[in-house]
Order: structure tokens, then C-alpha cells, then sequence
């Protein structure tokens, strides 16, 4: 499977990654390379491969539903760019 | 032509967990904007989120009680997308390998049909945040107290053909998440919420038709009345040679309407991978009976048990077994009434139900507890009083005056049974009404009732009906 420029500006778009059209030829060329190399994986038979969602062996572990966390409300929002009554701001957002 | 409607839901009920489906954060509603939303809520580098057992716990029960398989191994999946109130710039969802699939619920119709609607998966993930626009300029206002919020997606097959079929499903799934106790069902709130995916089909027609999504549906009329205006809209476009387009559409409440949500023209992609931070979900078929021992008795079993223990309709134990609630109140209220069934199903959905829905109030804050209902229906079967009579005995005590004896007593509102009292009233009723009397005599049977209406309103409805009645038509026949 080969990508062609308007693959790799989509798929920029969706990453919200500012890709400079000069060089989408080049992304192209690259991401089609590692798409090749993972395709030569279609070669061997895996019918009787389960598929693998974890590379560790292990069952997930649980936690008791119980509250753990303090309010930290003022230590986050210190690093926020604006917040306003306790609100995190960001450019207004249109549906 | 003639179209068929083709209906699936997707139900999203947040799980009434303490804490967050992946972080200790609590999830209590209403709280200060961003006062329960810890650093794995914001998404924050280098934390990890660890699964909940009882959101697990409740997704179980939820397959249980709908005949689901549960998977032995399920997997959580970052959905990606970009948004303000989903701070990861993902949401922990699961996709390939649901933990919950493949079950049925069965739903009454309006015309007592019932049909079996299909619950194609049902899986955990977590809720956003809420972006708030109004009373800004220019800004969207973050909460994030409701991301982590574990929410159950339960998805249908797309097996309902009618916007009134939807919303009995809809409801169905209400009643059991309530019964199972995993969700308070307060659809103000949101806990509880739907997207609705219609389509259209010419009838005959195997092959679906393209389908809208409408959004984030929260009362059981915007369901009915979303979906009847979806229908319309693509008959009308589909009749005049037009197509639908598969879109998300929003309902307008206000104007009563559907339109369009996002104008761009990019699909949905949402590269589902499996997370890296959760590891697969193992759960035994030990957890799973364990947890079946700890079931309720659902709606279904209830509602059968209702008719073969109380002798109630199957329409009286179907409304009575609509919430867990209502049925412990009447069961409750038959216990102190002595078994008068029949009488409490008909107090309990009547002037009870009646009072609740005017004053606005749950069951569980009623100011008459069913050992006082039951107790007032007791005054009833032993004659104490009419049945008219226990309508003002009910309002009294709704409105404080004590228990039925109490106000029975403080009102002398004791029902006349001492035949000579009421054969005294009837003579002089009759004999103040020689006219109606002449009547009835010459066939005009239908002067009993009037007759009936003078004598209690002589003894202020105190008087037995039943014994008036019998008396009076002795009298009358002379």
C-alpha cells in the first residue's frame, strides 16, 4: 500500500500536525516505506494467531471504587493559559 | 411508494460509580466547575489510568440481565479526535472486543405486543467534559468534572421500525439499568442519554438505506419527536428525487427540528488502536456467576409474578413493575393493606401516583408511606369508609394530618353501616321527592342514581353506598 499526498494531508489534518506542502512527496515516500515493511507480515499464516492487544501477558488490574483525589483545582489551573470562575477557556468552539 | 423505518440506538448511561471509570476522582453531580477533575481526568503527562471494578462489575450486570454474552477477554481502545473537553485528545472506549455482546430485551407496544429488540454489544468508556458557551465573548468555557465519567454504551440491532417503538425500547432499558441499580436514569442530568440512527428503505427493500445519526437525545419526547421529524425529512428528500447524506444531525427542541451538525465535509476517522496503558480485560466465568447470584428480580419476572401472586392485568402489573420503587411501594402497601391487592394496585397508580406527579415528588419522598396507604385501604375493606370518602382521608394524610385512623377519627369521617341511620335518610328523601318517585316507579330506573346521590349527600357521604343501594332499591319498589 502506497500513500499519496493527499493521504499524508489528511492524515497531518487529523494529527493537527503542520505539514509545508513542499514536502509531502517526501512523508509520502517515508510512511509508504514503513507501510511496506509492516506488509511483509501478510506473508506468514496467522489463522491460528490470536490477536495481540497488549505485548505483556497480563490481566488488567482493578481498582476499589473508591475516591482517592483532592480537589487540586488552583495547582492545574496554574498552568492554564486563561480560566475564568473556575473554568478552563479556550478560542470559542462553534458546533 | 411505501417507506419502512429503519431505527437503532445507541443508549448512554453513566454508571453510578463513586469514582471515575479510570482515576479516583469523584463523580458526584453538580459539584464547582473542575473541582473532581484529578491529574489523569486533564490527561496529564506520565499518569496512568486503572480500571474501576464496579464499573466492570456493572457491565456485567447489565449483560446479565439482557441475556448478553460476557467476554472473557475484552480490550479498551483510544478513540482519537480532537475536541476542548477531551483533554487527552482521545477517549478510552472499546471497539473490537466489547465486554458485553450479543443479547435481547423483549418491549411491550401501546396495543400489548410485544417484540424482541436485539442489544447488539454493550461497552465501557469514558464521558468528556461540558463545553459552555453562553456568557462568554468569543471563548468556550472547559468543565472537566464529568470526563471519567464511566459511561455503558448499549447499542441495538436495528430492529425498531417506529419512533413509538424507539422510545418503548428506550424506556425498557431505563427501567432495567434503574432495577440493576447502576444508573440513576436522571435523563435532566444526562446520565442517561441517546443517539438515534435512522434510515429509510423502500418496503420489501432488504438493503438498508443511508442512515443520520441524531445526537445526544436526553427525554423520551425529543426521542419520539426527533425521529417522527427525521422520517419526514428523508421521505419528503428521498420522494423528490433527492438523497440522504450520512451526517450527525443535532435536534432543535425549540423549533422542533433536526439540521445538520458539522459542515465539513471530513468523515468521521477515528483510528481506533488498542491503549497501550490498560492492559486486556480478563474476567472468569467465577466472576460472572458470582455476580449473577446478586441480581434482582428484573421487570420481566416481577411484572409474571405480579399477575400470578396479586391477580393484577397484565396492563397493572406491567405499570406497576415500570419502576423498582413503585413496585417495592405497592408490594409494600398490599402487606399493610392485608393482601387487598386489587384495591391497593388501583390506589398506588391512581390518587398516589396522581399526588406525586402534582406536587412533583418522588416516590421516595412521599409524605404517605405504604404502611399508611395500607392502612387507610384496610379502613376501606372493613367498611370504615367509602371509597369516596378515602379520597379526602388520603389528601389529609398527604398533607400531614396523621395516619387513617387518625384522621378518620379527628374528622368523623366513619362510615354509617347502622341500616336504621340510613333507611331513617332514605324515607326522607323519598318523601321530599314524590315527583322522581312517580317516575321510577312508572320504569324510569335510571332515577336510582339519583336517588343514590341524594342520600349520601344527606349523610355527607358517609352513608355504605353498597348498603344504600340495596335499601333504596327496596324502598323505591314500595
Amino acid at each position: 500500500m502506497s500513500l499519496d499526498n493527499d493521504d499524508v494531508r489528511q492524515i497531518a489534518h487529523l494529527a493537527r500536525l503542520a505539514v509545508d506542502d513542499q514536502r509531502l512527496p517526501e512523508h509520502a515516500s517515508n510512511l509508504s516505506a514503513i507501510l511496506e515493511f509492516v506488509e511483509a507480515m501478510s506473508a506468514v499464516d496467522t489463522s491460528n494467531v490470536d490477536p495481540l492487544a497488549h505485548p505483556l501477558e497480563m490481566r488488567q488490574r482493578l481498582r476499589a471504587d473508591e475516591v482517592s483525589e483532592d480537589n487540586q483545582r488552583e495547582l492545574f489551573q496554574g498552568i492554564a493559559p486563561a480560566v475564568e470562575d473556575g473554568l478552563y477557556l479556550v478560542p470559542r468552539v462553534i458546533e | 411508494m411505501e417507506w419502512e423505518t429503519v431505527i437503532g440506538l445507541e443508549i448512554h448511561a453513566q454508571l453510578a460509580t463513586r469514582s471515575k471509570i479510570f482515576s479516583g476522582a469523584s463523580t458526584a453531580y453538580g459539584a464547582e466547575p473542575n473541582t473532581q477533575a484529578c491529574a489523569v481526568d486533564l490527561g496529564l503527562p506520565g499518569v496512568l489510568p486503572v480500571l474501576n471494578a464496579e464499573a466492570v462489575n456493572m457491565a456485567i450486570r447489565f449483560g446479565l440481565a439482557t441475556g448478553c454474552s460476557i467476554a472473557p477477554h475484552s480490550v479498551f481502545a483510544r478513540k482519537n479526535y480532537f475536541y476542548p473537553d477531551l483533554p487527552k485528545g482521545y477517549q478510552i472506549s472499546q471497539y473490537e472486543l466489547p465486554v458485553v455482546h450479543e443479547g435481547e430485551v423483549i418491549i411491550e407496544l401501546d396495543d400489548g405486543e410485544t417484540m424482541r429488540v436485539g442489544v447488539t454489544r454493550a461497552h465501557l468508556e469514558e464521558d468528556a467534559g461540558k463545553s459552555l458557551h453562553e456568557g462568554f465573548e468569543g471563548v468556550t468555557g472547559i468543565d472537566l468534572n464529568r470526563a471519567g465519567t464511566p459511561l455503558l454504551e448499549i447499542v441495538s440491532e436495528p430492529d425498531l421500525r417506529s419512533a413509538k417503538q424507539a422510545v418503548a425500547y428506550m424506556k425498557k432499558i431505563h427501567s432495567l439499568v434503574r432495577y440493576l441499580e447502576i444508573c440513576d436514569g436522571n435523563m435532566q442530568e444526562g446520565s442517561f442519554r441517546c443517539d438515534a440512527n435512522v434510515s429509510m428503505r423502500p418496503k420489501g427493500q432488504e438493503k438498508f438505506g443511508t442512515r443520520a445519526e441524531i445526537k445526544n437525545l436526553n427525554s423520551f419526547r425529543f426521542v419520539e419527536k426527533a425521529i417522527n421529524y427525521e422520517i419526514e425529512r428523508q421521505i419528503d428528500l428521498l420522494e423528490s428525487g433527492g438523497t440522504v447524506v450520512q451526517e450527525t444531525r443535532l435536534y432543535d427542541s425549540v423549533k422542533g427540528e433536526t439540521r445538520s451538525m458539522r459542515t465539513k465535509e471530513e468523515a468521521n476517522d477515528y483510528r481506533y488502536f488498542p491503549d497501550p496503558d490498560l492492559l486486556p480485560l480478563e474476567i472468569t466465568s467465577e466472576e460472572v456467576e458470582q455476580i449473577r447470584a446478586t441480581l434482582p428480580e428484573l421487570p420481566d419476572a416481577k411484572k409474571e409474578r405480579f399477575m400470578a401472586d396479586y391477580g393484577l392485568s397484565a396492563y397493572d402489573a406491567g405499570v406497576l413493575t415500570a419502576s423498582r420503587d413503585q413496585a417495592d411501594f405497592f408490594e409494600a402497601v398490599v402487606q399493610a393493606a392485608d393482601g387487598e391487592a386489587k384495591l391497593a394496585a388501583n390506589w398506588v397508580m391512581g390518587d398516589f401516583s396522581g399526588a406525586l406527579n402534582r406536587d412533583g415528588r418522588e416516590i421516595g419522598d412521599s409524605p404517605v408511606s405504604p404502611e399508611m396507604l395500607g392502612g387507610m385501604l384496610k379502613r376501606i375493606s372493613d367498611n370504615t369508609i367509602s371509597g369516596k370518602i378515602a379520597k379526602d382521608v388520603f389528601e389529609a394524610m398527604w398533607n400531614g394530618e396523621g395516619d387513617a385512623d387518625a384522621v378518620i377519627e379527628a374528622r368523623g369521617l366513619k362510615q354509617v353501616t347502622d341500616s336504621g341511620a340510613i333507611e331513617a335518610m332514605i324515607d326522607e328523601v323519598i318523601a321530599a321527592n314524590p315527583g322522581q318517585l312517580e317516575q321510577y316507579r312508572a320504569g324510569k330506573d335510571k332515577l336510582l342514581g339519583f336517588f343514590v346521590g341524594q342520600v349520601m349527600k344527606a349523610s355527607k357521604g358517609k352513608a355504605n353506598p353498597a348498603q344504600v343501594n340495596e335499601l333504596l332499591k327496596k324502598k323505591l319498589s314500595g
